[in-house]
């Protein structure tokens, strides 16, 4: 039987140390709304929607309530939208309204983002995906829950270098169009290459051709649960031994919390689906941080030792951490997937903007810790004047790393019209806030304007 | 049996469990188990409760118990037992 004890280690985890279920994202298909005639789709769209989420909502509540854990975000994350427009769409405008009727379908719901206003152009782009990616910068300013995405490359395919200068020059546009509220289109639009088909986390989250009809996928976090483990572990050690605890307890450390964590999103999964008659997908057992304090990725590396993120030792740190998250989460969870490790996002973490702000952290070390992050370069504000080329050189970078190291990686970043290095911007709620970075001044002209894709790499070839 | 876990954290104050016990026996709650610790006059009770008899939802019961908290002066929190199980359990 449980004691009191455990029940008071679970309470004081979900009050003090920001445990929480990060999101209920519900997946669903839209490939049978697709229609010829415009206005039939974005019927069925909305039906489709709001017929299989009006409940999503309070049933996350109600399941909140039963477990006493919050759940903080319930979302949608929908096939690929240059898929279903494909057949109607023949403008920008036409996809516009497409992301109009999305938005109204989620605030009927009450969800607070949709996920997949995206494209999947790894190899090559039908003049569909290219007229949705061009549409995005409008879709964003105009509706305020939609996520969209773009994957431009892949261990299997390669990168396509089209689709990168592209998206360049769409991130600048995306910025323009929305200049008067901080460039906040950018904070939706993400950059992926081998984006996963399950990904519950947005900007990120579509609903892959690979799925059913409909699935549940939960996002875990808990960053701050895995700080305070760490911290009272060396509290302990100190104690007993006069020394700090070597890598095995830390690492033992990080795999129990882990577990722990991941079992809380499988409980509201299985419940989640049970209730909404909606099939369990994934369990992404992420470490998402959030603005608020103690509940910082970025404070855990400093648990392991760094004095900054960005410090000598910074990369190691979060590789074994990444590697931990995972091998605990996997136990707890038969089904794991979407994006599973830890984020570095800047702006959604008071530890990451205080490493910038001390001058420990830069883009550099950041592009190298993404390689043994679960992601890539997330929520970074950038000078407004950065041009689009180079924009595109840091996509290529970031794609070139996932698709060598056959992982997901992703470029977030906001050219903040008419701010630069020593401001900072303002995005609220759980996107934060962050100082402008400064990027390497020097061109990448030449190497984006060069038509076509990368290869893809030796190793892909396994069949 | 729906199971649930109540807790009770605070300043220690004459009547806690009496109140607790009483709401519950009022609503036809059974208690399986009790345990409590005072820690420098803070008062930390669980209980381990079946709630198949009563006939209110789970979510009245636990909104009227945190509102007899605050009546009490302790913060009082009913949850399903899965979450700690699921949690501490392999």
């Amino acid at each position: 039987m449980i004691n009191i004890s455990e029940v008071f280690e679970t309470n004081k985890m979900i009050e003090q140390e920001n445990l929480d279920v990060r999101t209920i994202t519900m997946g669903i298909s839209l490939l049978d709304c697709a229609d010829k005639d415009l206005s039939v789709t974005c019927e069925k769209i909305y039906k489709r929607i709001t017929t299989l989420a009006a409940n999503l909502v309070s049933t996350g509540d109600d399941i909140s309530k039963e477990i006493g854990v919050p759940i903080v975000n319930k979302r949608i994350s929908i096939t690929p939208i240059s898929l279903v427009g494909g057949a109607c769409c023949k403008s920008v405008a036409d996809y516009v309204e497409i992301a109009k009727t999305l938005d109204k379908a989620a605030k009927v719901v009450g969800v607070n983002f949709i996920g997949g206003y995206s494209a999947i152009v790894c190899k090559g782009m039908t003049k569909s995906d290219e007229l949705l990616i061009r549409s995005i910068p409008e879709a964003l300013a105009c509706t305020d829950r939609i996520c969209s995405s773009v994957n431009v490359g892949s261990t299997k395919t390669g990168i396509n270098m089209d689709a990168v200068r592209l998206m360049g020059e769409i991130i600048k546009e995306s910025a323009e169009y929305t200049k008067d509220q901080d460039s906040l289109g950018c904070a939706k639009l993400v950059v992926l290459c081998n984006a996963p088909d399950d990904n519950p986390f947005m900007a990120g989250a579509f609903h892959g051709v690979s799925e059913a009809d409909a699935i549940i996928n939960v996002g875990v976090s808990g960053p701050g649960v895995v700080k305070y483990a760490l911290e009272q572990m060396d509290a302990m050690s100190l104690e007993t031994t006069g020394k700090e605890a070597d890598f095995e307890v830390l690492c033992e450390t990080i795999k129990k919390t882990a577990f722990k964590i991941t079992r809380v999103g499988q409980l509201v999964a299985q419940e989640a689906s049970s209730r909404l008659g909606v099939p369990f997908g994934i369990i992404d057992l992420s470490l998402a941080p959030t603005p608020a304090i103690g509940d910082s990725v970025a404070d855990i590396l400093k648990c392991v030792g760094v004095e900054h993120p960005g410090a000598p030792g910074t990369t190691a740190a979060l590789a074994l951490l990444n590697d931990q998250v995972k091998k605990g989460g996997v136990m707890a969870s038969s089904y794991v997937g979407g994006l599973s490790g830890a984020f570095i996002p800047v702006s959604e973490d008071q530890g990451m903007i205080n490493a910038v702000e001390a001058g420990a952290l830069t883009i550099e070390k950041l592009e190298a810790m993404t390689c043994v992050c679960s992601v890539g370069l997330d929520m970074i504000a950038i000078p407004g004047d950065t041009p689009a080329t180079t924009i595109a050189g840091i996509i290529a970078d970031e794609s070139a790393i996932g698709m060598v190291n056959q992982k997901t990686t992703a470029v977030r970043i906001i050219p903040v019209i008419g701010k630069n290095i020593g401001d900072t911007v303002e995005f609220g709620g759980l996107l934060g806030y962050a100082p402008i970075m400064p990027v390497n001044v020097f061109s990448s002209e030449r190497l984006v304007n060069r038509k076509g894709r990368i290869p893809a790499p030796i190793h892909s070839f396994k069949n | 049996m729906t199971r649930a876990i109540i807790t009770v954290v605070g300043k220690d104050t004459v009547g806690i469990i009496a109140k607790v016990c009483t709401y519950l026996a009022d609503n036809k709650i059974n208690i399986l188990d009790i345990s409590q610790t005072i820690v420098q006059e803070f008062f930390n009770m669980m209980m381990i409760v079946d709630m198949t008899g009563t006939d209110k939802p789970f979510n009245v019961i636990s909104e009227e118990l945190s509102e007899l908290g605050v009546e009490i002066g302790v913060q009082v929190k009913c949850q399903l037992e899965d979450i700690f199980n699921k949690m501490h359990r392999i």
